[in-house]
């Protein structure tokens, strides 16, 4: 059931070369919204970062649902592999939401005028935020891996619900003292040559979270099979 | 139970007297008091249990590891009230709160909103309980668990304290409610998975 190291190994190789496919493909996205789209005509050359920032925020929560529909199958099933891939996508939304997190200020100081403001959309990411890094620490936290991965499943699946219940208990708090700041980040219709940018930045994101977390996946399975190894004698191929 | 009165003695001080009238920050003094009390209470929930191996008798005895859930959910919920009960009527002191005809609503906003987030911090602190940093890991995973019954239940408060009307509550009301129901049954469910040997 468990992978080997030549499989592990492998997996690591494949996830490399599609980072870098998905690195290159961030550069030809950023030629792109530098030379095909037009610039946006209130917010200048900062809109630019909506190429970034968006895509990494739709990632960084798409990874998140994906993790607790994986943990509900784990919990089931009770395959490593699941678990694994859990890990590894953690790992990886915790470093999209952080480029959420940082992308989103720098846009928003010259935009709106501020670092920060609660509105449910920041306030939800942030506690994405959160979540990632409270399941990481937990992760971190726990030996047996049997253990671990339980634990963790069960926060993935809470947390998952509970993205929508932050996002409702905000925006009841918001709706009910308006704040003077008109906070509507996206236009309501984008011109085409923006639109399909920013698609395609969308595709260069999830092929970067594809890469890194088969390389991700790859050394947590050798890391297991090391530690398996450890105790019941020889490491095979010296991995 | 003196920690929560350290709290609100702390929020208080912390308040520029000239700037915000006490009444302004007493629906947040309250909350920071009762949520920081949950999670203090939360921590030693399933250490005697841990300390004594009395878990292990208790997994052994022949009932569903959903009743154990469940109890041990109304345990912690008797304990976190009690902390509560002893911070309710402090809070009333301090802060010179008229509570009079608030009362009722007042307490059944605090049973909804302590419901909801014992029920995650029941399971959590299973967990926690045996990990390397129980008492750091506690906090970091429930708190966030806490803002939806927080959010609602400190905004309840504040309109239920200045005696505002049925159609401003209603809403976040439901979501406290919604809340209850979605996560203790869905602890529930998840906590044998949590209890597995």
């Amino acid at each position: 059931m468990s992978p080997s190291f030549a499989a592990a190994r492998a997996a690591v190789r494949r996830g490399r070369a599609v980072t870098l496919l998905a690195l290159a493909g961030m550069a030809l996205v950023y030629l792109l919204a530098l030379r095909y789209t037009p610039v946006e005509l209130h917010q200048g050359l900062a809109q630019k970062i909506f190429y970034l920032h968006v895509p990494a925020a739709w990632t960084a929560l798409l990874i998140f649902s994906l993790m607790g529909i994986v943990s509900i199958i784990f919990l089931w099933l009770h395959d490593e592999r699941l678990d694994l891939f859990a890990e590894a996508s953690a790992e990886v939304g915790l470093m999209f939401s952080a480029i959420m997190l940082t992308t989103g200020p720098i846009w928003a100081k010259p935009i709106w005028g501020t670092w920060w403001q609660w509105d449910p959309r920041l306030t939800l990411t942030l506690f994405l935020f959160f979540l990632y890094v409270g399941y990481l620490a937990l992760r971190s936290s726990i030996h047996d891996p049997l253990e671990r991965g339980r634990f963790s499943a069960v926060v993935a699946i809470l947390g998952m619900l509970l993205v929508p219940f932050i996002h409702l208990s905000v925006y009841l708090f918001r709706t009910l003292h308006p704040k003077p700041v008109v906070l509507k980040p996206s236009a309501p219709s984008l011109p085409p040559e923006m639109l399909r940018t920013l698609l395609i930045a969308f595709g260069v994101c999830l092929a970067l979270y594809a890469g890194l977390v088969m390389m991700r996946y790859g050394a947590g399975a050798a890391e297991r099979l090391r530690e398996a190894g450890g105790e019941g004698g020889e490491v095979p191929d010296g991995a | 139970m003196v920690f929560a009165a350290l709290v609100l003695v702390i929020v208080n001080f912390a308040r520029d007297p000239t700037a915000l009238p006490a009444l302004a920050l007493a629906p947040s003094a309250l909350w920071i008091t009762f949520a920081f009390g949950a999670v203090v209470a939360l921590n030693r929930a399933f250490a005697v249990e841990r300390e004594h191996g009395a878990l292990d008798g208790l997994l052994l005895a022949p009932v569903p590891r959903e009743a154990l859930y469940l109890g041990k959910l109304l345990a912690n919920l008797a304990f976190v009230g009690i902390v509560e009960a002893v911070a309710l009527p402090l809070f009333v002191v301090f802060f010179d709160v008229p509570l009079g005809h608030a009362l009722g609503g007042l307490l059944a906003v605090t049973a909804l909103a302590t419901t909801g987030f014992v029920a995650v911090g029941t399971i959590f602190s299973a967990m926690a309980v045996r990990t390397r940093f129980a008492e750091l890991l506690l906090p970091v995973l429930l708190l966030p668990f806490m803002v939806p019954p927080l959010i609602a239940a400190a905004g309840l408060t504040a309109r239920l304290l200045e005696g505002r009307p049925w159609s401003e509550l209603h809403g976040m009301l439901r979501l406290l409610i919604l809340y209850d129901i979605v996560f203790v049954t869905l602890s529930t469910l998840l906590f044998p998975a949590v209890m597995d040997e």
